[in-house]
């Protein structure tokens, strides 16, 4: 039995990644492009993060990016996969790092003790996600910075159509092939009710092309990425029904040279854990200077 | 077990790591390569420098194995 908030079968996440990690090299691309997007953003910010940690390292991805970035002096990269920590530990970066193996729903930090908590396209396996960003949270120090992205609602859209429409239609019923994600407002929400401040989320597609559907599908297992939905039916997909779904994808998104279109939807989150130098709203009521002044007239016009 | 001594875990990060869930403090024997919980009763594994701090890879303490705290 399990209980309504566990959706990821934790143990198949952590062997899909195991499997995945002796041959990362050729399927990181998208973890690599995102790490990239990711560290780009503490450009806009001056504090200095001396110790960070990065949350689901998979392959070291972060470290090797991040450069000087963010005044980071020593990395912290944990995974949930020990293949994957391994590898992520011999990953060539600027600052020192030190790797360890732990389950993003338990994070065996000391609370109150990290400046900065990077996390690239991991957060998207994780069931109890605002307990998850609870444990961030306290185990950042006060103004210390959450910076996460993972996948989020509308990735892989045209997979997940084109095999919901073919279970249905051959075997009558719908099972859970690929991962529920959260949107944009979600997180908005999770970050403010894990006691963040100054929550803001943005989302932004990349979209990917491949020679085939099958391609992108081996593309999945290559990143440790394929489903890991508890409740996924047992036993294999009918044989014909996938094939069915793929010539669907093949025919319905298919271009001039026979490529289909992935679409993977990065949601990115930026937070901080509260502390009292950071901008308050002002009390209801508190403010000094009629608002007609600044717009002159009869104030501006309410429609 | 000699394996686990080909590569140490950095000092730091043994300062800052506590026990899954409890949070409780944990002792480094660097001769087993094992983080020990003593009042949790568990001890969790560090292979080739790298702690895993994953209950279910976690080895339960023998009686009388666990210290004082």
């Amino acid at each position: 039995m399990t209980d309504s908030m566990t959706v990821f079968d934790r143990q198949v996440v952590r062997r899909h990644r195991d499997r995945a990690a002796p041959g990362l090299d050729g399927f990181d691309f998208l973890f690599s492009e995102s790490a990239e997007r990711l560290v780009d953003r503490l450009d806009d910010i001056t504090r200095r993060f001396p110790l960070t940690l990065d949350l689901g390292c998979h392959g070291g991805e972060v470290a090797r990016v991040l450069g000087n970035r963010g005044g980071v002096e020593t990395l912290l990269q944990c995974d949930l996969s020990l293949a994957m920590a391994t590898r992520a530990s011999g990953a060539k970066a600027r600052m020192s790092t030190a790797t360890f193996c732990a389950d993003e729903e338990w994070l065996p930090l000391r609370p109150g003790s990290l400046d900065m908590v990077l996390s690239n396209l991991s957060l998207h396996w994780v069931n109890d996600l605002p307990g998850a960003l609870t444990q961030i949270r306290r185990a950042l120090m006060p103004d210390g910075l959450f910076l996460a992205c993972m996948f989020g609602a509308q990735t892989l859209h045209e997979l997940r159509d084109c095999l919901a429409e073919t279970e249905i239609e051959r075997e009558g019923g719908l099972s859970p092939r690929t991962s529920p994600f959260a949107d944009v407002r979600d997180a908005g929400n999770l970050l403010t009710r894990a006691g963040f401040a100054l929550p803001t989320v943005d989302s932004e597609p990349i979209t990917v092309m491949y020679s085939s559907p099958l391609k992108l599908l081996a593309d999945l297992r290559g990143m440790g990425e394929t489903n890991a939905v508890l409740e996924r039916r047992k036993g294999l997909t009918r044989r014909e029904t996938l094939t069915r779904a793929l010539a669907l994808y093949q025919e319905r998104f298919g271009d001039a040279e026979g490529r289909v279109p992935a679409t993977f939807n990065i949601v990115t989150m930026t937070a901080w854990a509260p502390d009292a130098s950071q901008p308050q709203p002002a009390p209801r009521g508190s403010g000094q200077v009629n608002l007609t002044q600044v717009f002159g007239g009869d104030g501006p016009e309410l429609s | 077990m000699t394996e686990g001594s080909s590569r140490p875990t950095d000092p730091k990060l043994l300062e800052l790591l506590v026990a899954p869930g409890s949070h409780n403090t944990l002792r480094y024997d660097a001769e087993a390569q094992e983080l020990i919980d003593d009042r949790g009763g568990l001890a969790f594994p560090i292979r080739d420098g790298i702690p895993i701090m994953l209950i279910d890879e976690a080895r339960a303490l023998d009686e009388g194995e666990a210290r004082k705290v």
